[in-house]
């Protein structure tokens, strides 16, 4: 398993390249953005049937996370179904999948915006997860340090040298660590996006995901050159 | 048969304006009664009167109550134009007769007046029609309709528009049995085939050949500067061209894509001396813009037009007295088509000039001036209509009211290009429509369309009727996005730039658009903020023209060219141009195959020149660059023409037999086609089509793309878990149409017989040059950029002074 380690408040992390992280001390795999459910409920609003294969894909890939890093706890950050409807809604498959998953370990899942109450699963439910000296929240709060947080999405765009490549990344400084949305349809946003580049410190870094993760530093927004810069 | 007489008044007001009917004219006039017509004529004989004349008789002849004439044009501009020149003998007739047109510019207000009370003569094109048809009060719309006519169908035959129409059609014929139907096309290889999608399945067809007129006058254009080896922005010609504009009255310059267009509208200006006013027309500017050129065209205000495809179709533009084609006709087929454009007057021959942009275009031209001289037009058949406009058009049926499925079936077969629909597949379309038709049935309580218990079907959600209306027609834009001026407090936009040209723009960066050099300021709520620029070399705009259908008859003539020793028939600089080939590497024959190998922009370039034919060579990229990236050589594109296909990538290839093994090519088959860019492109256009895809949300276009996510991930799941899906079926569907069967490919490896000159230089060869112009590039996934990130990280890192 390639990982990308870096260290938050003293601690050391691992950034997979399926965009889950790895807290080895504690045995804890943190995914962020499951949207599970996330076809079913576009069907019921919007009237559309994309493939209903989401929720297994996403949870094949936890799976496989699982499998590499025998993991003992399981955090997810938030938005871990599409909404409250969506995850009454899974199929009995994906339900008892879920259970096996769960077995044998301790599972916490924090609230998001998308699930913003406690669903029929097992687990602990809670708003927020501290273990010190890191916490697990589902949106960043700032001014805050040791915090580990993922709603944005983010992506980055790197221009290599011949090809302009686009990829779901974890962002990390000094204070903060953003996770990449796990789920299959998830969209991204921009490391460049205000939201994004106005939250994280100068020095930050990113990891791009896949097959092997990469490390580098945060693409930012060009600033005029006559504006200071913020921090 | 008997040619049809000439009412009266109608044989008056010709006469008034010393005219004479033609007599395909009075031909059409003859078969009125006919369920359906096609005719044939060359531009300016008179072919839209020659459409329109049974139903101003019928009409002078007995008042009619309600719709009569549907008239249906590709272009939004050309029912616009049609509804100006039907007015003039209306009203100097003194005719009651009322005209409209209605199109996707037309006010909301006026689109209802219609529906509730409809003109005589309605003119619309095929999008605006599918929505008319979609509505629950389209019986009482097209209560009466007698006649429809569809103009320039040689041009919509070529797409699914043109099978979205005569979808709509069959909806109409159900609505008024009685409706005859009449095409008009221009000169094409096949009307017959024109005449089978035109025509209700199996009703009979006439078809009318008017007489074509004299050969066109059309020549190369002869210039003091010769054209450079490669490139595509003629700039070498610029004083030639202008010195036609200056002889003639009106001149069209057409070029292939927009960038060409706007690059050479640049230089022309700059080498515009005597301020003629010359003006451009293509389709990412803005549409008052266009507006205001057409309009100025229209007073015969300008002396010469730059622009794209956009002006293609028979718009009456007045006095057009010369046609520049810039850069190689590819297609034999629309350079003759273009060339009708120039004056309009009938039985005078049509003048044209061709201007090629490089030399190996000197080469195409001289191919395709044979051509032309033989009469030898080119196309490619279509198969049978494609199943994305069909689902799409159930739903647009369930929008205008509950349905039954036989009864539906029984419609859509009886246009021609789906008469041979099965059953089955027609299902399997209503049980995409209605639940998704995956193999896991996950939608019952959120199915689209519910049968109900009398067996009709019907939407679930009548609020979704809105939804399919708006996500209607089969034209796929790219994301595109708005210019404008930055502190132009909402001034007029300058045009439209692809989204993904805006993303590689970094502040500081110029371009080219509506001819003037801009400075790119920044992004701002979907809108490109620009400002001008004083710049002389902007960096050039990349948006995409069109890609022209290419013809394999061109390279067969053109590979018979290269087995001469000498050219005399070529312009010098050309013929010396192709001796430096053969010096260099060799020039490309019928049974060898030449590969050259040169390395250019840091990439390794692999040039396979197997003068198959576009679709063969883009099959041979996708299978070649499979075996690329399984021999590690990190392939990242190609690019396929009618002669060669080149490939770029990370690492030269150094021995090419083993790329060309049939047996392991044959292996790489079944995974090429699932994995590559070609199909992933075929699926968002065929997701869009069938109504998977939104194209407009009631809300207003999705901005950007943080709240959606790519359709590659929905291609990807469904290969992963359902690769049988009618929309992967669809889509392999689709992209066979751009390709050919392996069993092609191992014919051309036959020939070939293993007989391979790999030919290594170290720079870029004179044949090869032109390839890295063209369009269509196919992006290849894998190692490469792996590879290139992996560099790129520790790059970023080292200059950090961070260590990975």
């Amino acid at each position: 398993m390639q990982t990308v380690p870096f260290t938050l408040a003293g601690t050391r992390l691992d950034a997979l390249g399926s965009g889950a992280l790895w807290w080895e001390e504690r045995r804890i795999l943190c995914v962020s953005d499951l949207h599970l459910g996330k076809s079913e409920r576009v069907a019921r609003r919007k009237g559309t049937t994309l493939p209903p294969y989401d929720t297994r894909d996403t949870l094949l890939r936890l799976e496989n996370d699982l499998r590499q890093t025998n993991a003992s706890t399981v955090v997810c950050l938030g938005d871990s179904f599409d909404d409250l409807e969506a995850a009454d809604a899974l199929s009995d498959a994906e339900r008892l999948w879920i259970s096996r998953l769960q077995a044998g370990r301790q599972w916490i899942w924090i609230e998001g915006n998308h699930d913003p109450g406690p669903v029929e699963f097992g687990g602990s439910h809670l708003a927020e997860f501290p273990l010190p000296p890191l916490t697990f929240r589902h949106i960043a709060k700032p001014g805050k340090s040791g915090e580990i947080s993922g709603h944005y999405h983010p992506k980055v765009r790197i221009q290599t040298r011949l090809r302009s490549i686009s990829r779901p990344a974890f962002l990390f400084d000094s204070d903060r660590v953003i996770l990449p949305a796990y789920g299959t349809y998830t969209g991204g946003l921009r490391s460049t996006d205000e939201a994004l580049d106005g939250l994280m410190r100068n020095e930050a870094r990113a990891i791009v995901t896949g097959q092997v993760p990469r490390l580098v530093p945060m693409p930012r927004q060009i600033k005029p050159a006559s504006s200071s810069s913020g921090r | 048969m008997a040619q049809g007489t000439l009412p009266r008044q109608f044989h008056d007001w010709f006469a008034s304006r010393g005219w004479r009917a033609h007599p395909h004219q009075l031909d059409m006039l003859a078969r009125a009664d006919d369920p359906c017509t096609l005719l044939i004529a060359p531009t300016g004989g008179g072919k839209t009167m020659a459409g329109f004349l049974p139903s101003l008789v019928d009409l002078a002849d007995s008042p009619h109550q309600g719709l009569h004439t549907l008239y249906i044009s590709p272009l939004k501009a050309l029912a616009a134009d049609i509804k100006r020149n039907l007015r003039t003998p209306v009203e100097e007739m003194g005719l009651d007769i009322r005209i409209d047109d209605r199109t996707g510019d037309t006010s909301n207000t006026r689109k209802k007046a219609q529906r509730a009370d409809p003109p005589h003569i309605l003119l619309t094109t095929p999008e605006s029609l599918a929505l008319l048809t979609s509505y629950e009060d389209a019986a009482r719309t097209f209560k009466g309709l007698k006649r429809v006519i569809v103009d320039e169908i040689h041009a919509l035959a070529e797409s699914k528009r043109g099978d979205q129409l005569m979808l709509a059609l069959a909806r109409l014929q159900s609505l008024c049995p009685d409706l005859r139907r009449v095409g008009l096309s221009a000169t094409v290889d096949d009307p017959e085939a024109i005449a089978r999608l035109l025509a209700r399945n199996p009703d009979p067809c006439n078809i009318l050949m008017a007489d074509p007129g004299p050969d066109p006058d059309i020549a190369m254009l002869q210039t003091e500067e010769h054209p450079p080896w490669s490139g595509g922005g003629a700039a070498y010609a610029i004083p030639a061209v202008m010195e036609q504009i200056k002889r003639h009255k009106t001149t069209l310059i057409f070029h292939n894509t927009r960038a060409q267009a706007e690059i050479f509208f640049h230089n022309l200006w700059l080498a515009n001396e005597d301020a003629l006013p010359i003006g451009i027309h293509h389709g990412s500017l803005d549409r008052q813009q266009r507006e205001k050129v057409e309009a100025a065209m229209v007073r015969g205000d300008l002396r010469a037009i730059v622009c794209t495809g956009s002006l293609d179709l028979g718009i009456d533009w007045g006095d057009v007295d010369l046609v520049i084609q810039v850069g190689a006709p590819k297609n034999v087929k629309r350079l003759v088509q273009r060339i009708g454009r120039a004056n309009h007057r009938y039985n005078a021959p049509s003048k044209a000039l061709l201007v090629p942009a490089n030399r190996f275009e000197v080469i195409e031209c001289v191919a395709a001036l044979q051509a032309v001289r033989d009469h030898d037009l080119d196309g490619d058949p279509r198969g049978p209509g494609p199943r994305d406009v069909l689902c799409q058009h159930i739903l647009l049926a369930a929008a205008s009211g509950p349905f039954d499925a036989d009864d539906l079936f029984d419609e859509m077969t009886s246009a021609g290009a789906y008469a041979d629909l099965p059953r089955s597949q027609f299902d399997a379309c209503l049980d995409f429509c209605a639940t998704g038709g995956y193999a896991l049935k996950a939608y019952d309580r959120w199915q689209r369309l519910l049968q109900r218990p009398d067996g009709l079907w019907q939407l679930r959600d009548p609020r979704a009727a809105a939804q399919i209306r708006m996500n209607a027609g089969t034209i796929q834009d790219s994301d595109t996005l708005k210019v404008r001026l930055k502190r132009s407090r909402g001034g007029r936009p300058l045009g439209e730039v692809e989204e993904g040209f805006a993303a590689s723009l970094t502040p500081g960066d110029t371009f080219l658009i509506g001819g003037q050099i801009v400075r790119y300021e920044g992004l701002r709520e979907m809108t490109v903020e620009v400002s001008r620029n004083a710049a002389k070399k902007p960096k050039i705009a990349t948006f995409s023209g069109t890609k022209f259908a290419t013809s394999t008859q061109l390279s067969h003539r053109i590979l018979k060219l290269f087995r001469q020793d000498d050219w005399p028939d070529l312009p010098q600089h050309t013929a010396d141009w192709l001796h430096l080939q053969r010096a260099m590497s060799q020039l490309p024959s019928h049974d060898r195959l030449l590969v050259e190998s040169f390395p250019r922009d840091g990439r390794e370039n692999l040039c396979v020149y197997g003068f198959a034919g576009r679709n063969a060579q883009q099959t041979l990229g996708l299978l070649l660059t499979k075996r690329m990236e399984d021999l590690g050589l990190a392939p990242m594109g190609f690019v396929s023409t009618d002669y060669a296909t080149l490939i770029w990538g990370l690492d030269a290839v150094t021995d090419p037999t083993p790329l060309f093994d049939p047996h392991v090519l044959r292996e790489g088959v079944d995974g090429w086609l699932a994995g590559n860019a070609l199909m992933k492109r075929s699926f968002r256009s065929a997701a869009t089509i069938a109504g998977l895809i939104e194209r407009n949300s009631p809300q207003g276009r999705k901005s950007g793309r943080q709240a959606t996510f790519s359709s590659d991930i929905l291609y990807d799941t469904l290969l992963k878990y359902d690769p049988d899906h009618l929309l992967m079926q669809i889509t392999r569907d689709e992209a066979m149409r751009g390709l050919v069967d392996f069993s092609r490919i191992e014919e051309m490896l036959a020939r070939i017989d293993g007989r391979i000159d790999l030919v290594r230089t170290d720079h870029v060869t004179p044949l090869s040059a032109p390839l890295f112009l063209e369009v269509g590039k196919v992006r290849v996934d894998g190692e490469a950029e792996e590879r290139l990130l992996a560099e790129e990280s520790e790059r970023l890192l080292n200059d950090a002074g961070l260590s990975a």
